[in-house]
């Protein structure tokens, strides 16, 4: 039994891997099924963890009756698909866009700016970068020198590069430079670790295939 | 009512996650605490609501006979495959959606999905990766420093290289990350403050 | 004659990458090469975290992936959870991803009852999920109990002795987010790190590596695994391999790979243009 649901997992996962070839029935079979699945694995995921204790178990028991509102609001939610009604949606969607609203001009506030501003306020450039470099010569050491005047002078020729009100000409333009300088490392070093995910998600796959499947590999 | 009511509520939950940062009071904590849990039950019904249509809209293509229903055909029913007895004998290890149709269907094809992804890098690497300016050859020394270094042979290629790799992650990739971190952290506070005073609007649709 | 042989190079079929690339990954389940990184700064910075706090502490993980992202981070939360279980920590467990419920409930079964043989509620407990991304972890710094009024199972909070006098991130040492992306990570370091003052370790997709390494510089995260390289890393030094040690072969093989393209690509679209500039 257990081999037959191993041969079904094979299965799912060689049809979607044949797109590769070309597009094909037994991909797009495979492709329709998993959304299927997954829009079903999402209603029974939310019935469970969240409809069931945090709204139904305490409204049925009667330990908070203003539950009743939210179960309004998401039943609200379904009249989009009136054409007449759909305007109701319209107040729990604001529930939503205000609570997340509300949210990130703290988070972005407080957990981004400020702390992220705060790590660049050192000096300039560090003195003792010099001497380590002079008595332990290395590369290391060496671009340990420019550590403190990335931070904090890099940083500005980042923001720089951001900043459209004025034009970036004349020795502005070298500023704005080097900020795209910084960010396409920033874009390289991505795409390093983008292949490095894609690779991973890769070797699972065949793990699975020919170790646990066909159980032609060690 | 159709545009001013949604403006409001919008406004009161706005003010009230703001308000509960600025003063901690039990009061106001219990009033933004409340509305927070109603915001996680609405939102759970929205994903609900995601769901529901994609069932309506390839329900309606099936019934319609559109071209492709076949496959519409073959996510209704993989929907109810999933949701009956998910919903009737739960998700949780032992039940049959998770151990059987969760573990050896939804598993492998989400997986397999997104690693069909490392074959696109492939071939986006030998076909469209081209270094045609500086900037551009920035970024692909960058990305082939980085490649290298982050595997396990990095050390034999050269000595300093996983630790060149570390530098480049802490110093400059940092820096370009926090110039991105501290851009869209004001464009967010800007935006977020605009929802919330009603000047943005486009969340409520044309009428 | 080259120069025709190298123009129709460059409009290689794809499907030739493609093999070219599953071949390489695949190849080294056949032939082993028995690679292991070695350990990188962020990662060390997040195995020394958990391993000095004192034994018995209460751990707060949130394991926010789904199964596309399975292949990466989940070796990084079986080894996270046999770190915990490996110090005597307590986790309690949730997630913000709806897809990952049956995922983690497999791995924190394996590990925490089946390896070590704890007891659910005393030792672990899982709360399971909830959706609201950013609300439920604001919510989370009000009050677990009213976000989470029961586990996983449906069980009250009440009646699990790990949970007692748990009301907030106060009531736990650390938090740990592994994390494939939103919401996750930069959500909790957003919302939740600086706002209710608690320390936080994070296990990252590769893809998010290069943003949360801006976090980890200015001391917002206190450690970061860094993709599949820094599950395998984190493997080692728990001393328990697994799968992510096991794909460092076919990952030095794929990383190759792309190296290879980009250069050899590059290399024929030079010649190309130069030869056409000539004519």
């Amino acid at each position: 039994m257990e081999f037959f649901w191993i041969s079904i997992a094979g299965l799912c996962t060689v049809a979607i891997l044949s797109f590769l070839y070309s597009d094909n029935p037994l991909y797009k079979v495979a492709e329709h099924f998993f959304v299927g699945i997954a829009a079903g694995y999402v209603v029974c995921a939310e019935f469970y963890n969240v409809f069931l204790p945090n709204l139904w178990r305490p409204l049925t028991s009667g330990s908070d009756y203003w539950l009743i509102i939210p179960l309004i609001l998401g039943i609200a939610l379904f009249t989009r698909f009136s054409d007449e009604l759909g305007w109701i949606s319209r107040w729990p969607m604001s529930v939503i866009i205000g609570t997340y609203s509300g949210l990130a001009v703290i988070g972005f506030a407080s957990g981004d700016m400020v702390l992220q501003v705060q790590a660049s306020l050192i000096p300039v450039f560090e003195p003792a970068t010099i001497s380590t470099f002079s008595s332990e010569p290395s590369v290391l050491n060496f671009l340990q020198i420019f550590r403190n005047p990335l931070f904090t002078l890099g940083l500005i020729c980042v923001l720089f590069y951001f900043f459209f009100s004025v034009e970036h000409k004349g020795g502005l333009r070298h500023i704005a430079t080097t900020g795209t300088t910084l960010l396409m490392i920033g874009f390289g070093a991505g795409y390093g670790y983008t292949v490095m995910t894609r690779i991973a998600l890769l070797f699972d796959r065949f793990y699975f295939l020919f170790v646990e499947w066909l159980k032609i590999a060690a | 009512m159709k545009r001013e009511i949604p403006i409001l509520i919008t406004l009161v939950f706005g003010v009230f996650m703001i308000v509960q940062f600025f003063i901690p009071h039990p009061a106001v904590n219990d009033i933004a605490n409340r509305l927070q849990n109603w915001a996680i039950i609405v939102i759970s019904f929205s994903y609900v609501l995601g769901s529901a249509n994609i069932l309506r809209i390839n329900g309606e293509l099936v019934y319609r006979r559109a071209p492709g229903w076949p496959y519409k055909l073959v996510l209704v029913i993989a929907f109810f495959t999933m949701a009956t007895p998910g919903l009737i004998l739960g998700i949780a290890e032992g039940s049959w959606t998770n151990d059987r149709l969760f573990t050896f269907t939804y598993v492998p094809l989400a997986s397999t999905m997104y690693a069909s992804l490392a074959f696109y890098i492939a071939s986006a690497a030998f076909r469209a990766f081209r270094v045609r300016t500086w900037q551009a050859s920035v970024l692909a020394i960058t990305a082939l420093i980085v490649m290298l270094g982050r595997i396990p042979v990095s050390h034999f290629i050269w000595q300093d290289l996983p630790g060149i790799v570390d530098w480049i992650m802490g110093v400059p990739n940092a820096v370009a990350q926090r110039g991105i971190l501290i851009g869209a952290a004001l464009g967010a506070i800007a935006t977020g403050l605009k929802v919330i005073l009603g000047i943005e609007r486009s969340y409520l649709g044309r009428e | 004659m080259a120069n025709t042989t190298l123009q129709k190079l460059e409009k290689l079929d794809r499907r030739w990458v493609f093999l070219a690339m599953a071949i390489a990954v695949a190849a080294p389940l056949f032939f082993k090469l028995g690679l292991a990184p070695k350990t990188t700064p962020p990662v060390k910075a997040f195995y020394d975290y958990i391993e000095q706090l004192p034994p018995g502490s209460r751990v707060l993980c949130s394991f926010d992936y789904d199964p596309g992202s399975k292949a990466e981070l989940n070796p990084m939360c079986v080894s996270v959870l046999r770190h915990i279980m490996l110090k005597g920590h307590k986790p309690v467990i949730l997630t913000l991803w709806s897809t990952a419920p049956a995922l983690i409930e497999r791995n924190i079964n394996e590990v925490c009852r089946d390896e070590f043989g704890k007891q659910y509620g005393v030792d672990y407990v899982y709360l399971g999920l909830k959706e609201g991304r950013e609300a439920v972890m604001v919510a989370m710094g009000k009050s677990i109990r009213s976000t989470f009024p029961t586990d996983f199972y449906g069980t009250p909070l009440d009646n699990l002795p790990l949970m007692n006098g748990v009301e907030n991130y106060s009531s736990f040492a650390l938090l740990i987010n592994v994390s494939a992306g939103y919401p996750g990570t930069k959500e909790y370091v957003q919302y939740v790190t600086s706002r209710f003052a608690i320390p936080m370790l994070s296990g990252s997709s590769a893809v998010s590596v290069p943003e949360y390494s801006a976090y980890f510089q200015s001391g917002q995260l206190r450690g970061l695994l860094t993709g599949i390289t820094g599950a395998a890393e984190y493997e080692a030094l728990i001393g328990k391999p697994g799968l992510a040690i096991t794909a460092m072969d076919g990952q030095t093989m794929g990383h190759f790979v792309i190296i290879f393209f980009i250069l050899f690509g590059n290399l024929i679209f030079f010649i190309n243009r130069r030869s056409k500039g000539r004519a």
